[in-house]
C-alpha cells in the first residue's frame, strides 16, 4: 500500500544517550517504534489504553505511557527505557531492589514498574508509603499484589548509592 | 554455632535471588511478542459476532488485496479439527455450528499487522440464529439442549455416612445459597504464539504458555503428526494463573495452521488486551446451596451441598474444575455425614477455564460464608462453631480421606487472632459502628488446599524429570514445568542443589522444549514444587548415586570434588543423565467411580483474617488489612513464598470487591483494562503473611504445594467482615457499591 | 493496534497562527491533538472516527499558568502534574488541585491536559465539576478572533459544544474571588487511583452568619454532561443547614441530575451516592 510510505514522517530524537532518527507514520506509537524499529523490546504492552504502564518510558525526564504517545511528538526528546537505566553491568538502585526483595515474578510489568518507580524518586526521595502507592498507581502487577514491589521501593531509597 | 556446615550449605529456605531476576529488571528478558523470524506473517483470528447459531455464508468485503493473505477455515484442517483436552468437543474453527460469541470462525495472515486488522474487519458471517441460553439456571431447565443430551458435561456425587438420616436429630437445619461471578485472569502478557509448520519439518510452536505438553497433545491431533514432528517451547511468559493452561493449544493451533497454509513461513499472533478479554477463559460462575444439620452443642451432623458451574459452550477443563470444587466444599471440618451434588454445566458463553484454585475458591466462599450464618443460628461465635468442628489428624474429610498428617486448625486460629488483634476488634468494632457513616468489621475464613491433581490424576500423568551433569559440573534440569513468575526455576534449583550439596550457581533449569525435555506434566494444581520438586529432588540425587556407584565420588565431597568427579564420568561414559518418575506415596488410594479416599497427596491449611471498612456515603467495602497464615511444609523460598500468597489475596480481594464481568449477550462487555476493574497499589491492604511449616514426607525437603491456596480464603473472610460490620449478610461475590447500596437501604 | 495509520493524518502546526490557518481553511477537516490521553485510546481501538488532526501539544502559545491580580489563566496545555504543583493553583483552587490528582496514574497526568479534558467532553471527566464551582471562562481563538465563553455555557449536550471547527481552546481563566470558598471534591471511581467516575462531586460554599450565602454544586457522571446544579443552589441560598434543609436538597438534586445505567454502575446508584455526597458537604459545612 503506497499511502504508507508517504505518510511516514521523519523524527530525530535520542534514545537511552544515543541519538537516532525514526521513519514512522506521525501517529505510531512510541511503543511500537521502540519494540519494532530500535528493538527495545523491554518496553511491554499490556493493554494499548494507557492503563496498565507497562510501556512506561521516560520523555524527557518525564514518566508516559509509550502506547498514548504519537512518534511526532517526541521530535528532539530525550527518551529513556528500561534498557538504558542501568549503567552498563552496574544495575540501578531499584534494579537491584527489585530483585532483592523478590518485585519481579512474572517481569511482564516490571519495566514499566521499574521506570516508575525511578521516577518517583527522582521527584520524591524519600518517599511515604502513601506517596510510593500513589506513585505506581498507574502500574498494574497481577502476581505480586505489590508488596513486595513496595519493599523493592523501600530499598532503593535506603541506598545511599541512589541516582536518579 | 554446632549445625553451622549445615545452615550454610542448604539453600532450600533461604531467598536465594530469582534466576531469571537480571534479565527480567533489565528489559533483557524475551517474551514472545519480543521475538520475530525472517519472512514472519502476522495471524488475525475473526470470530462470531452471535452466541449461537449456523453459518451460511462467508463474506469478503471489498477494497482489500484478498490475493496477499492466507485465509485458513475449517476446510483446511490437515487432522482432526478439535482442541484436544479431555473431551473432543471444542473445534479449532468453527465448520458449521456457531456455540458461542467470539468463537473463531475464519484466519487470516498477512506481513503488514496493519492490514491485516482492516482485512478481519471486512470479513463478515451470514449466519442463521440459533436461541442461546446463558444461565446456569437456563442450562439446568434445559431451556435449549446446547450440549450432549442435557447440556451436563459432567456430574459427581460424594457419600459419606448417610445424610438422609440425620435430618431428623438435627437441632437446627440451615440452609444458604451462594453465588460467585466469572473473573478473568488478567495476566498483563497477553497470549501469543509464534509457529512454523510444514509438512516435511513438522510444526514448532514458541509461546507464552503454561503447560508445553498439552500444547503437543493438542497439535498431534490437529496435524495428524507423528510424536517427534511437532515441537513447542515455551517463551518467557508474563503471568498465567490458570489462563494459560488450556487456551495456548487454541491458539498455537491457530497460528500453525495459517503456516502451514503459508507453506511453511512463520506466523505470529498475538492477542491484544480486548481479544485476550472477550474471547479466552476466565473463572467459571458458581452457585452453591448448603443445607447443614447441627445439634445445640454445635457440632455438624450432616451437610448437604450443591454445587454447579457454568462451564460455557464446550467441556475444556470444567470436569477437572468441578472435582476440585467438590473435594474442597466441605472444607476443614469433622462432618460425620456429607452428601455433595455436583455438576458442570453448558451455556453459549466462550467456554470457562482454569484460574488459581480451579473451583475451590467458589465452593470454598460458599461454605465459609454459610458457617458463620450456621454459628449465628447456633448461637455461637464464628470462630467458636468452627473450632467445635475442625478435623483433626486421623478424623476423615468428606471423601473418607484419613487425614495422616498431624493438623491443628485450632492453632492457626489462635494465632491469626493474635496477629489481628481479632477478638478486641470484634468486640470494639460492633460497639463504635453504631451511627458512624466509616463502619469497620472484621472476619475470617479457615480452609484447605489440595496440592498435586485430584484423586489418580498424578498416577496417570506419570511424570518424568530429568537432569544432566557437564563436563564442567554444571548441572542441566529438564522438565516441561514452566516458570510463569511464580519462581519455578528458582526453586527446582534450590531443590537440586540441596540434593547435591553443590553451589546453586551450578544449577540451570532448561527452556522447556518438548523435543528436549521430558514430560513433568503440566504447571497447575499447586503441583510444580511438591509434586515435580520431589522428581527434581530424585532426579538429581540420581547423578549422585551413579557418580558414587561408579567410584568417582565419594560419600563426602566438596563443590570441586563433584566438578571433577563429572568431567571424569563425562570422560570415560559421556554426558551424565538421571531421569525420575512419579510414584505415589504409600498408602494413596482413590476410587473414582465413587468419588472416595485419597483425593490429595497433601493439603495445606490456613486462616485468613480480612479488615474491612464499608462507606456508608458511597457503599463502598475496602479492605484495610489482612493476615494470611497457613501451613505449607516447609517453605522452600520464603520471598518467592510470600509473593504467591500476597498476590493470590491480591486476586481474591479483586474476585471480592472490584472484578465484575458485564456480560450481554454471552459476551464480555468491559474487556478493556479501564473498565474490567483489577485492584490497584492503592486498593490492596498490607497483607501480612505468615507461615507455618511442618514438613511433609513426601515433598521436596518437606515442601507442600501453595500457588492456589491464596485464593481460596479472601472471598469468604472479606464478606464475613462485611457482614460484621453492617449487619447485612451478603452472599455474592463481586460484592460491588451497587449490590451494597440496595441490600443497606433496604435494612435501613 | 485496530487502526489502520495510513489512513490517519497528524500534522504539527509550526505556530499557532499555523494552526488557526489551518482550521479555517479546512473547516471541519481538523482537529486539535494534545496530549493524546484520550485520542490515542480510540485510535488502538480502531474507534477514532474523525481522521486529521493538528498537534498542539508543542505550541508554547497553550502552555502555562499566569497569575495576574484578578484571575489565573491557565493554557490549554496544562497538565494535571502542573496543576498540582503550581502554587496558586493549590491555595486558591484546591478543588482542581484534587481533582487532578485523581485523574489516571502519574504517567496520564503528567500528559493529560486541562484543555483536552474540556474539549473531550466527556461527562466523567474529572476536572470539569471543579472549573464549574470555580466558573471558569474558556478562551476560544479563530483566525475570526478571540472570544471568552462561561464555562457553564460550553457543554450543550452529550459530547455537544458550543465551539466552531475553526476554534481552539487556547485558555481557561479563573476568577480569584474563590479562595474563601469552603470545598468539597469525592469522585467516587471504581477503584482508588486510575478509575473512571460513577459519580465526581465538586462543590464550594461561602457562610455568612449561620446561613448560606453562596453555593456552587457540580456533578460529573450523573448526566449527559457536567452540570451545576443550580436549582439546589437556589434552594440552599440564605437557608440555614438543618435536617429539612439538607432533605429537601437531597430531593432537589435529585431531581435535578439524570443519570443512567452502563457498565460501571446503575442511575440508583449514582442518584443515592450523589445525595449523600451533598449531605456530607453540608454537614462538613456546618461544622466549619
Amino acid at each position: 500500500m503506497s499511502t504508507e510510505t508517504t505518510s511516514k514522517v521523519n523524527v530525530t530524537c535520542t534514545v537511552n544517550g544515543q541519538s537516532c532518527m525514526l521513519t514512522a507514520h506521525p501517529l505510531a506509537r512510541l511503543l511500537d517504534v521502540l519494540r519494532e524499529q530500535l528493538r527495545l523490546t523491554g518496553t511491554k504492552e499490556g493493554c494499548g489504553e494507557g492503563e496498565c504502564g507497562a510501556c512506561s518510558v521516560l520523555v524527557d525526564g518525564v514518566l508516559v505511557n509509550s502506547c498514548l504517545v504519537p512518534v511526532l511528538q517526541v521530535a528532539g526528546a530525550e527518551i529513556k527505557t528500561i534498557e538504558g537505566i542501568a549503567d552498563g553491568v552496574q544495575l540501578h538502585a531499584v534494579q537491584q531492589a527489585f530483585i532483592e526483595t523478590g518485585g519481579a515474578q512474572c517481569g511482564i510489568c516490571t519495566p514499566g514498574m521499574v521506570l516508575a518507580a525511578v521516577n518517583l524518586l527522582a521527584q520524591t526521595p524519600q518517599p511515604t508509603e502513601a506517596d510510593i502507592r500513589n506513585g505506581l498507581a498507574g502500574n498494574l502487577c497481577r502476581c505480586t499484589g505489590y508488596m513486595k514491589i513496595f519493599d523493592a521501593v523501600v530499598r532503593a531509597c535506603q541506598r545511599a548509592d541512589i541516582k536518579s | 554455632m554446632s549445625n553451622q556446615t549445615d545452615t550454610q550449605t542448604k539453600i532450600v529456605g533461604k531467598p536465594v535471588p530469582r534466576k531469571e531476576g537480571r534479565a527480567k529488571v533489565t528489559g533483557a528478558a524475551r517474551y514472545i511478542d519480543d521475538l520475530r523470524m525472517d519472512g514472519m506473517l502476522y495471524g488475525a483470528t475473526v470470530r462470531s459476532a452471535v452466541p449461537r447459531g449456523r453459518i451460511r455464508e462467508i463474506k469478503f468485503g471489498a477494497g482489500l488485496p484478498w490475493d496477499e493473505f492466507v485465509v485458513v477455515t475449517a476446510a483446511d484442517i490437515p487432522g482432526e479439527n478439535c482442541v484436544a483436552l479431555i473431551l473432543l468437543d471444542q473445534p479449532y474453527l468453527v465448520a458449521k455450528f456457531i456455540n458461542h460469541a467470539e468463537e473463531p470462525i475464519l484466519l487470516l495472515a498477512h506481513a503488514d499487522k496493519h492490514l491485516l486488522e482492516k482485512a478481519r474487519r471486512a470479513v463478515t458471517f451470514d449466519v442463521e440464529p440459533l436461541s442461546p441460553i446463558f444461565t446456569l439456571e437456563e442450562s439446568l431447565a434445559k431451556k435449549e439442549i446446547i450440549w450432549g443430551e442435557d447440556n451436563i458435561f459432567k456430574s459427581y456425587q460424594v457419600n459419606k455416612g448417610n445424610v438422609d438420616e440425620v435430618w431428623a436429630q438435627a437441632d437446627f437445619i440451615i440452609e444458604g445459597e451462594y453465588r460467585t461471578g466469572a473473573q478473568e485472569q488478567l495476566y498483563i502478557e497477553p497470549n501469543g504464539v509464534i509457529a512454523v509448520a510444514n509438512a516435511d519439518a513438522g510444526v514448532t510452536v514458541w509461546g507464552s504458555m503454561q503447560c508445553p505438553y498439552y500444547v503437543h497433545k493438542a497439535l498431534l491431533k490437529l496435524f495428524a503428526l507423528p510424536e517427534e514432528k511437532i515441537r513447542v517451547i515455551q517463551t518467557e511468559t508474563g503471568g498465567g494463573f490458570g489462563g494459560k493452561e488450556e487456551y495456548p493449544s487454541m491458539i498455537a493451533g491457530h497460528a500453525a495452521l495459517l503456516s502451514w497454509k503459508a507453506g511453511g513461513r512463520p506466523v505470529k499472533i498475538i492477542y491484544d488486551r480486548a481479544e485476550d478479554m472477550v474471547a479466552t477463559t476466565k473463572r467459571h460462575p458458581s452457585r452453591t446451596r448448603h443445607r447443614t444439620a447441627v445439634n445445640k452443642d454445635g457440632k455438624l451432623l450432616g451437610m448437604e451441598i450443591e454445587f454447579v458451574i457454568d462451564g460455557g459452550a464446550y467441556a475444556t477443563l470444567s470436569s477437572v474444575v468441578l472435582s476440585r470444587g467438590t473435594i474442597h466444599a466441605a472444607g476443614p471440618y469433622n462432618c460425620p455425614n456429607v452428601r455433595i451434588n455436583a455438576h458442570a454445566v453448558a451455556t453459549n458463553v466462550p467456554p470457562h477455564g482454569a484460574f488459581r484454585g480451579f473451583g475451590a475458591p467458589q465452593s470454598i466462599f460458599a461454605l465459609e460464608r454459610h458457617l458463620d450464618k450456621v454459628a449465628q443460628v447456633v448461637g455461637l461465635s464464628p470462630a467458636e462453631f468452627r473450632r467445635r468442628n475442625f478435623i483433626h489428624e486421623g478424623e476423615t474429610t468428606a471423601t473418607g480421606q484419613v487425614i495422616r498428617e498431624p493438623v491443628d486448625m485450632e492453632g492457626l486460629l489462635a494465632r491469626a487472632f493474635e496477629l489481628t488483634d481479632y477478638q478486641a476488634k470484634r468486640e470494639r468494632f460492633a460497639r463504635a459502628n453504631e451511627g458512624r457513616s466509616l463502619k469497620r468489621g472484621i472476619g475470617f475464613a479457615s480452609f484447605m488446599h489440595g496440592a498435586g491433581f485430584t484423586g489418580s490424576g498424578e498416577v496417570y500423568l506419570q511424570s518424568i524429570v530429568g537432569a544432566e551433569a557437564g563436563a564442567d559440573g554444571r548441572v542441566r534440569l529438564l522438565a516441561a514445568s514452566t516458570e510463569i513468575g511464580q519462581g519455578t526455576n528458582t526453586i527446582f534449583a534450590q531443590i537440586a542443589a540441596d540434593a547435591l550439596q553443590i553451589d546453586f550457581d551450578l544449577i540451570e533449569v532448561a527452556q522447556p522444549d518438548t523435543s528436549n525435555v521430558p514430560n513433568s506434566g503440566p504447571t497447575v494444581a499447586s503441583r510444580t514444587t511438591m509434586i515435580v520438586g520431589k522428581l527434581v529432588e530424585s532426579a538429581a540425587l540420581g547423578l549422585k548415586q551413579t557418580l558414587q556407584n561408579s567410584g568417582l565420588l565419594k560419600a563426602n565431597y566438596t563443590t570441586d570434588d563433584w566438578r571433577a568427579a563429572c568431567r571424569r564420568h563425562v570422560e570415560q561414559f559421556g554426558l551424565l543423565k538421571s531421569f525420575s518418575q512419579y510414584k505415589p506415596p504409600p498408602g494413596i488410594n482413590w476410587d473414582e467411580g465413587k468419588y472416595q479416599g485419597d483425593a490429595y497427596g497433601a493439603y495445606a491449611w490456613a486462616v485468613y483474617v480480612a479488615e474491612v471498612t464499608v462507606d456508608m456515603l458511597t457503599y463502598e467495602a475496602r479492605v484495610e488489612d489482612f493476615v494470611a497464615l497457613q501451613e505449607v511444609g516447609k517453605v522452600v523460598h520464603p520471598v518467592l513464598a510470600a509473593g504467591q500468597i500476597e498476590g493470590g489475596v491480591a486476586q481474591a480481594i479483586g474476585f471480592t470487591l472490584y472484578e465484575n464481568v458485564v456480560w450481554s449477550e454471552g459476551r464480555m462487555l468491559n474487556n478493556q483494562m479501564t473498565n474490567y476493574i483489577i485492584p490497584t497499589s492503592a486498593d490492596i491492604p498490607p497483607i501480612r503473611v505468615y507461615f507455618e511449616e511442618q514438613p511433609y514426607a513426601y515433598g521436596p525437603a518437606g515442601a507442600k504445594g501453595i500457588g492456589e491456596l491464596p485464593m481460596d480464603g479472601g472471598a469468604p473472610a472479606i464478606l464475613n467482615a462485611i457482614e460484621h460490620a453492617t449487619g447485612v449478610a451478603f452472599n455474592h461475590v463481586p460484592l460491588l457499591p451497587e449490590a451494597l447500596m440496595q441490600a443497606l437501604n433496604q435494612t435501613a | 493496534m485496530r487502526a489502520y495509520l495510513p489512513d490517519y493524518e497528524l500534522r504539527a502546526p509550526r505556530s499557532l497562527t499555523d494552526a488557526l490557518a489551518l482550521l479555517a481553511r479546512e473547516p471541519g477537516g481538523w482537529r486539535a491533538f494534545a496530549g493524546g490521553t484520550d485520542l490515542m485510546v480510540l485510535l488502538e481501538a480502531g474507534l477514532l472516527t474523525h481522521r486529521k488532526f493538528l498537534s498542539i501539544w508543542h505550541l508554547p502559545e497553550l502552555k502555562g499558568i499566569e497569575v495576574a491580580n484578578d484571575h489565573v489563566t491557565l493554557g490549554a496545555l496544562t497538565t494535571y502534574t502542573e496543576v498540582q504543583r503550581d502554587e496558586t493553583m493549590r491555595r486558591e483552587f484546591p478543588l482542581l488541585g484534587a481533582a487532578a490528582r485523581e485523574t489516571g496514574g502519574i504517567a496520564i497526568q503528567n500528559r493529560g491536559t486541562l484543555g483536552g479534558n474540556i474539549v473531550n467532553a466527556s461527562p466523567a471527566a474529572d476536572s470539569p465539576p471543579a472549573l464549574l464551582v470555580y466558573d471558569a471562562e474558556l478562551e476560544l481563538v479563530s483566525t475570526r478572533g478571540t472570544r471568552l465563553l462561561p464555562y457553564r455555557e460550553f457543554h450543550t449536550g452529550y459530547k455537544q459544544m458550543n465551539m466552531q471547527s475553526d476554534e481552539l481552546l487556547t485558555r481557561i481563566r479563573l476568577p480569584r474571588t474563590t479562595g474563601d470558598l469552603k470545598t468539597y471534591y469525592r469522585k467516587v471511581g471504581t477503584r482508588k487511583a486510575q478509575a473512571i467516575s460513577k459519580v465526581c462531586f465538586a462543590a464550594g460554599a461561602r457562610m455568612n452568619d449561620g446561613r448560606i450565602a453562596d453555593v456552587r454544586l457540580a456533578l460529573g457522571s450523573v448526566a449527559p454532561t457536567v452540570v451545576r446544579c443550580t436549582q439546589t443552589e437556589e434552594l440552599l441560598r440564605n437557608q440555614t443547614i438543618d435536617e429539612a434543609t439538607t432533605k429537601a436538597a437531597r430531593e432537589m438534586l435529585m431531581t435535578e441530575i439524570t443519570p443512567i445505567d452502563d457498565m460501571r454502575s446503575t442511575a440508583d446508584y449514582r442518584l443515592n451516592v450523589a445525595a449523600n455526597l451533598l449531605a456530607d458537604f453540608l454537614r462538613q459545612l456546618k461544622h466549619t
